[in-house]
């Protein structure tokens, strides 16, 4: 994949961010996230994320199978990697049901409690990255 | 698309020539209760355990019972349910040719109180349209579901196909990807189902109450963070009724429990 500048036409209270190859490179907030943070995001509900993974998450009882398990997710994939997944995984997959976590336009009927609004905001998707990456064996 | 990969998907449609993609076919489609546990299994097939049954009771009571200012009760022209209300639930939502649309058992219930009772509306949810809708339901139980035979649904059918392939929400996610695409996975440890809404109105021990698909489905669609269509709206009407056309075969269990 070429190098691509992403500018979200409606989007403005999204940063900007680029993508270089199959990653973000970046962080999106400039900074590096907080693992702790992300891993406490990554159990809550309110995110999704363990609607669908499950993972080495010994107390929670209710895990998702819809999806890959993420332990061992920082062996194979790079920060900026798991960035641009959780930004818009359809970039790889236009059928993935994942959604794409920090995008907030050309979407159909959103609830009005949600519209406009990303998934994650750009520090959850930091913290979570920060997390994920911490998932090797 | 491999060319091996197109051969046998090009087997696959000559196969089955009336299945659309991603549609589950006839022998493989399952009610909700294939996916539940002993327990839950057990409740829906004990009427003295059904929480369900005493909806249907209170709905036997006001089958007889006179209201509106026609004074008239559902008995006086429908009779005995027993006879005249099996099978028609299963046939729902059904085409009013007056009104050229499709219009689901609760709309006909309140339809037969404003012309024929002269009684207000009951509204969505209440105790009393949950009441009748599963007491009429209930007479067909076990009898295969038939909606959407009607040629003139054919185009609300499509609708109703159509907002079911639709992603939508914050989330973007289509009732498709979850209820064609992965039932028998679970979604936080809950089974996802093929979506056949063969029990409704039903028990779910999550409501604590019976509940219409109307309501079902409005909470699935807040599931994805869309913004749920309003009771009787003409899309959820559709949906229903491609739901139910869907299901075709499968016979009813009304009132069904569910978790």
């Amino acid at each position: 994949m070429s190098l691509a500048i992403s500018s979200p036409a409606t989007a403005d209270e999204l940063v900007p961010y680029k993508i270089i190859g199959d990653t973000i490179p970046q962080s999106l907030t400039g900074t590096p996230g907080d693992p702790a943070r992300g891993r406490a995001l990554v159990l809550a509900r309110t995110t999704t994320c363990i609607l669908c993974h499950s993972g080495p998450f010994p107390e929670v009882r209710f895990q998702g199978d819809l999806a890959p398990d993420l332990k061992g997710t920082g062996n194979w994939w790079s920060a900026g990697q798991l960035r641009l997944r959780l930004v818009d995984a359809s970039r790889f997959n236009p059928q993935t049901i994942m959604p794409s976590y920090y995008r907030n336009n050309g979407l159909v009927r959103v609830g009005r409690n949600f519209a406009s609004k990303p998934i994650l905001s750009a520090t959850e998707i930091e913290d979570i990255v920060a997390y994920l990456a911490t998932l090797q064996n | 698309m491999s060319f091996w990969r197109a051969i046998a998907v090009g087997a696959l449609v000559a196969a089955a020539p009336a299945l659309l993609a991603g549609e589950i076919p006839s022998d493989a489609r399952r009610s909700g209760y294939a996916f539940m546990g002993p327990d839950t299994r057990a409740m829906q097939d004990d009427d003295t355990a059904n929480p369900g049954m005493l909806f249907v009771l209170d709905g036997e009571a006001l089958w007889t019972k006179k209201t509106g200012s026609a004074e008239k009760a559902c008995a006086d022209c429908h009779g005995d349910a027993r006879s005249s209300m099996k099978g028609v639930a299963a046939r729902y939502p059904a085409f009013d040719k007056a009104l050229a649309r499709p219009f689901t058992l609760d709309q006909r219930i309140n339809l037969c109180r404003a012309n024929h009772q002269r009684a207000a509306p009951l509204p969505y949810e209440s105790r009393d349209l949950l009441a009748l809708s599963a007491f009429v339901a209930h007479q067909s139980r076990g009898v295969a579901i038939t909606a959407g035979d009607d040629p003139e649904l054919k185009p609300f059918v499509a609708q109703g196909r159509d907002l079911f392939m639709q992603r939508e929400g914050q989330l973007n996610l289509a009732c498709t990807n979850c209820h064609d695409d992965n039932f028998d996975k679970r979604l936080a440890g809950a089974p996802i189902t093929q979506a056949q809404p063969t029990g409704y109105p039903l028990y779910r021990l999550e409501w604590q109450t019976l509940g219409s698909l109307e309501r079902r489905l409005r909470s699935c669609m807040s599931g994805v963070r869309a913004q749920a269509y309003d009771y009787g709206a003409p899309e959820l009407v559709a949906l229903e009724l491609y739901l139910m056309s869907r299901a075709r075969g499968l016979p009813m269990e009304t009132p069904a429990v569910r978790p």
